[in-house]
């Protein structure tokens, strides 16, 4: 791609407001700056209305006969049905201070990234079509025609949120952005405007189990793979059970764990933790995938594809589920699954069958997140740890937007981190927990097609990793989430050379003294304990 | 690697140069309508004698329209059910025993709520937190607390109720001791004949400041939409005929008081020598109140029914049900199997038929 | 329609209209919707050192202005809009008519929720008679 950005051609960052009335729309589509549409092939797989080929750089985006209806119809619909966006729409006071709280803002200076602005694109129709005031007195309050140009608007700028709710922390009435760009994404989805980086995972995670659409003999092969490399780094032959029926505990974790990387390394120490503590579980190749795509395109396919968890636990005959690093995914178990497909009332109150520690905390969903096992693990001194072969490390930890805003999980990983590592090193207060910046690629955004989008997004985080890394010579940033591990290697690769990225379970696994181990000379990477040298710039390439 | 164009200086940094040939547009509908309505007033009142209809009707029409509309506006929402719970969570979690979780931030139970609630409400929390993003050149950014904004919004907000409770005198009768104590502490430390309300110099430069932001701060510009300015001049106008009353072109209270009482037993009397001041400043609270359902002032019970602020963090611990909740079609484990039984048998795992 | 959550809402809004329509419900209870200040006008006196509408808005200030001229200039004798002439006193021309302060001053002033600092230095007549006693 010739237009992409590179360390000859920089990115420039302008915040100087046009002349032109944000009420006009805004519809260039540059490349390196939009994701491609959905192939056909998916939205039919999926049964999606309006399946067709188009091209946002296309003049005519072949929108059905009556895409004005539909869309009004729809957005009628779910102001009926979301109490959330009536609110949101109606109460904006626009008094600016979510403007930059929004990474895509920060990065790129477009005043229709503020989130108060994006939601403005859709609150406009809204007020013109629904709102006594915008029918009065129409563009002095706000309104504006709903025309072919505003729903191609609303294609570039609500696949240009990621969703992440920073912007709800700081709005003196918690308006959520994320929720406004659902509805428009949905809105988009009726008239067949989808996202080919979106839809194709969540066509192939209906199909397979999983997004990376890896069927059931190659996630064992995979299994086996790493079982063999685990025993090179440890002397130690893990047991990984799969699909085994009676299990104790049902283990999900999002697929680009066992398949891409850094994730893999994650994904072995899941394994050695696992068979260290001799835990009755299995995985499941039906159900084998904790992230949720449906989520970025409508309440429905998430519905659609979370349906398995539950339906996999009623198979195999477990009682509860634990849940592996990532961060969608557990926005949507934490706040969406018990309410999408419970109540799961076949399952058992979730308890450590190590420490006996009862989750009260998980009494309904029965679903627990790996680092609230861990961390009790810990506190109860159920594993023998040795931090220092994380010595190479200068560790920092990146929040995930979901695992912060959607549900609070801050000291868990911390203290794991703290317990595994001997270097740990916060990031800049006002880029941590609640305040955490996005990656700039979550939501469906992490393509390859729009990575100067991705770029600025991911700028913000990108900086206070560059803080530490200056300041305390940080070298590898942790996190817990699939779409991390993937997308921030080449971020960080632009904006910080020099900084790797882990999920915290891969440090576990490195320090983790096994029964019956060898001495380890290497950690899950396969790479010497001590680095002389620095790491090498890890590849993102398998991380697609 | 990295430049910008132009750096940012402050987070809507004020740049003279922003102020040139910009369209603010909003801002002169705004202007000219508050104009208008005021030569409305003093057209109706002087040429045409219509005290009864500025001083009569149109307060009770006003009112009417504001107790209906509101109710209809905060019950048209509590017809939308909140389908999922999703409370923005900003403190940790309760899970583990020996992690303090934050009951404010990530409220586990009621009065965890209550409390988020009534800080957001009362003290306005969120604004609080506010941070400006700085750029520096190269590369770098700046966080820096940033509580103009809140103070501001304090400023007013506060002022505003205090200056509402104040006018209660002229509706209640006997005027409760609250209402006269408020009033003495609003006029504390000086000996001024007539009296200064220290609310009244507040809310005019809290007015004043939440005003100059939408023009000066670029981005706040051009996200400000006519009917922003307008609320705000309208206020202003209401505030300065209000303060023009009090201290200059003065009013006799006990027929404004009369006039009140009168309106509220439903026997309505027009005032008797009140000068133009007071319709100008009674039909713009006429306007504002009858504005206010129609209009963001909505964000008074809204903040109420905030679904991200008044949920508890519980959602694995208690069930959240979706009211419009439907069957969806899923791809069955049965059908997985039909798909993938013979590679599955292949390399071992265990499957249900077969 | 269903309402969701009414059973938060209604109360809500039921608070709502209560503060709205407070001020009758508190006129209702004190019996006073109908009230109006009653002030004795002395009977043997026509007209006051000023019109009557000058009065009613600005005495305060005119009050203020006597006490300035007296205590800062040594001018005791105002000159009225009609040229009569007067004594600059409190207790010796306005209490001169009204010597009742509760059914002349108060009157309004309670009516307004108004309090001055007349009473914090001056005795008013009654409390001169029995002081004399």
């Amino acid at each position: 791609m010739a237009d992409e950005p590179s360390k000859e051609k920089s990115l420039e960052i302008d915040y100087t407001i046009p002349k032109k009335s944000w009420m006009e729309p805004s519809t260039e589509f540059r490349k390196g700056t939009y994701c491609y549409p959905a192939a056909s092939r998916h939205e039919k797989y999926l049964e999606l209305p309006h399946p067709r080929e188009w091209q946002p750089t296309d003049e005519d985006w072949k929108l059905p006969e009556d895409w004005r209806e539909v869309i009004l119809r729809g957005m009628e619909d779910r102001l009926n049905r979301y109490r959330s966006y009536r609110l949101f729409l109606d109460i904006c006071v626009r008094c600016g201070a979510c403007a930059d709280k929004c990474h895509f803002f920060i990065g790129s200076g477009d005043p229709k990234n503020m989130p108060v602005l994006r939601a403005e694109l859709l609150r406009s129709i809204y007020r013109k079509y629904f709102t006594l005031s915008g029918k009065v007195f129409g563009k002095l309050a706000g309104a504006r025609e709903l025309t072919e140009e505003v729903v191609k608007e609303w294609f570039s700028y609500f696949y240009q949120c990621t969703e992440c709710r920073r912007c709800s922390v700081f709005c003196p009435y918690g308006i959520d952005t994320c929720e406004i760009t659902m509805m428009a994404r949905e809105l988009l989805n009726l008239v067949g405007l989808n996202i080919n980086w979106i839809l194709e995972p969540a066509a192939n995670c209906y199909r397979t189990g999983n997004h990376l659409g890896i069927p059931p003999h190659a996630f064992k092969s995979t299994v086996d793979f790493a079982v063999d490399e685990l025993q090179e780094i440890t002397g130690v032959k893990v047991e990984v059970p799969i699909n085994r029926k009676g299990a104790e505990i049902l283990f999900i974790s999002p697929s680009a764990d066992y398949f891409a990387s850094p994730h893999w390394y994650t994904f072995l120490g899941y394994l050695l933790l696992f068979h260290e503590i001799g835990l009755d579980y299995t995985w499941s190749t039906y159900a084998s995938e904790g992230g949720n795509f449906g989520l970025f395109h409508s309440a429905e396919l998430a519905k659609r594809l979370n349906a398995k968890i539950y339906s996999e636990a009623k198979r195999l005959g477990v009682k509860w589920i634990l849940g592996g690093e990532c961060g969608h995914m557990w926005r949507v178990i934490h706040q969406y699954m018990d309410t999408f497909n419970g109540p799961a009332d076949f399952l058992e109150e979730p308890v450590s069958p190590i420490t006996g520690t009862r989750f009260d905390h998980a009494r309904s969903t029965k679903m627990v997140h790996i680092c609230e096992f861990t961390a009790d693990l810990m506190m109860n001194n159920k594993l023998r740890l040795d931090p220092s072969r994380n010595r190479k490390w200068k560790v920092t930890y990146h929040d995930s937007c979901n695992t912060a805003r959607g549900m609070g999980l801050f000291e868990e990983p911390r203290y794991i981190l703290r317990n595994v590592c001997q270097e740990f090193y916060e990031m800049p207060e006002n880029t941590i927990k609640e305040k955490t910046f996005c990656c700039g690629s979550g939501s469906g955004l992490g393509a390859d097609e729009n990575m100067e989008t991705r770029l600025r997004g991911g700028f913000p985080r990108a900086n206070a990793v560059r803080y530490v890394h200056e300041k305390f010579g940080v070298n590898l940033l942790t996190c817990i989430c699939a779409i991390d591990r993937a997308t921030l290697p080449p971020l960080l690769e632009y904006w910080v050379p020099g900084v790797e990225v882990a999920g915290v379970h891969e440090l576990v696994g490195n320090a983790l003294v096994l029964r019956g181990e060898k001495e380890r000379t290497t950690n899950l990477r396969g790479e010497p304990l001590d680095s002389t040298i620095s790491p090498s710039p890890s590849s993102g390439e398998r991380a697609g | 690697m990295f430049k910008t164009k132009r750096f940012w200086v402050s987070n809507f940094g004020f740049r003279a140069s922003n102020l040139q040939g910009f369209k603010i547009m909003g801002l002169w509908y705004s202007v000219s309508a508050i104009l208008l309505l005021t030569f409305l007033v003093v057209i109706g009142i002087e040429g045409m004698g219509l005290v009864s209809f500025f001083t009569i009707f149109i307060p009770y029409a006003a009112l009417f329209l504001f107790v209906v509309g509101f109710l209809y506006r905060v019950l048209k929402w509590a017809t939308s059910p909140v389908p999922f719970h999703i409370p923005t969570v900003s403190g940790q979690q309760r899970s583990l025993s020996w992690i303090k979780a934050d009951n404010i931030d990530s409220p586990y139970t009621t009065g965890g709520v209550v409390k988020r609630l009534a800080l957001d409400i009362l003290l306005f929390r969120p604004l609080l937190k506010n941070e400006k993003v700085e750029m520096q050149a190269p590369q770098r950014l700046l966080f820096k607390p940033s509580v103009l904004l809140w103070f501001g919004a304090m400023a007013f907000h506060w002022s505003f109720l205090v200056i509402l409770l104040r006018h209660l005198r002229f509706f209640l009768e006997p005027v409760p001791s609250t209402i006269v104590i408020l009033q003495r502490v609003d006029s504390i430390f000086q000996g001024l004949i007539p009296v200064i309300y220290i609310t009244d110099i507040i809310i005019l430069v809290a007015l004043g400041y939440l005003f100059v932001r939408r023009i000066i701060y670029p981005q706040v510009r051009y996200i400000s939409l006519s009917s922003d300015y307008f609320v705000l001049l309208l206020i202003l106008g209401i505030v300065l005929s209000g303060v023009l009353m009090r201290l200059i072109y003065k009013v006799d209270l006990v027929q404004v008081k009369e006039w009140a009482m009168a309106m509220l037993r439903l026997r309505p009397v027009a005032p008797k020598e009140v000068n133009l001041l007071f319709y100008i400043h009674l039909f713009f609270i006429s306007l504002l109140v009858a504005y206010f359902p129609l209009s963001k002032l909505m964000h008074m019970p809204g903040i109420f029914l905030s679904p991200t602020r008044n949920l508890t963090n519980t959602s694995r611990n208690q069930r959240h049900i979706n009211p419009w909740d439907y069957p969806v079609k899923t791809h069955t484990y049965e059908e997985y199997e039909e798909e993938f039984r013979d590679s599955m048998k292949e390399v071992g795992l265990p499957i249900e038929k077969g | 329609m269903a309402l969701y959550d009414g059973k938060k809402i209604i109360p809500g809004l039921i608070i709502f209209l209560g503060l709205v329509s407070y001020p009758i419900w508190h006129n209702t209870v004190s019996g006073k919707t109908s009230y109006v200040p009653k002030l004795e006008i002395p009977k043997d006196k026509k007209e006051c050192i000023e019109p009557k509408a000058y009065i009613r808005v600005n005495h305060k200030e005119l009050l203020e202005d006597w006490r300035f001229s007296v205590v800062r200039s040594g001018v005791r004798t105002y000159q009225a809009s009609n040229q009569k002439r007067y004594t600059m006193s409190l207790n010796r021309t306005c209490m001169e008519c009204h010597r009742d302060r509760t059914k002349f001053c108060d009157q309004c002033h309670n009516y307004m929720g108004v309090t001055n600092k007349c009473w914090d230095c001056h005795l008013y007549p009654k409390e001169m008679e029995k002081g004399a006693k």
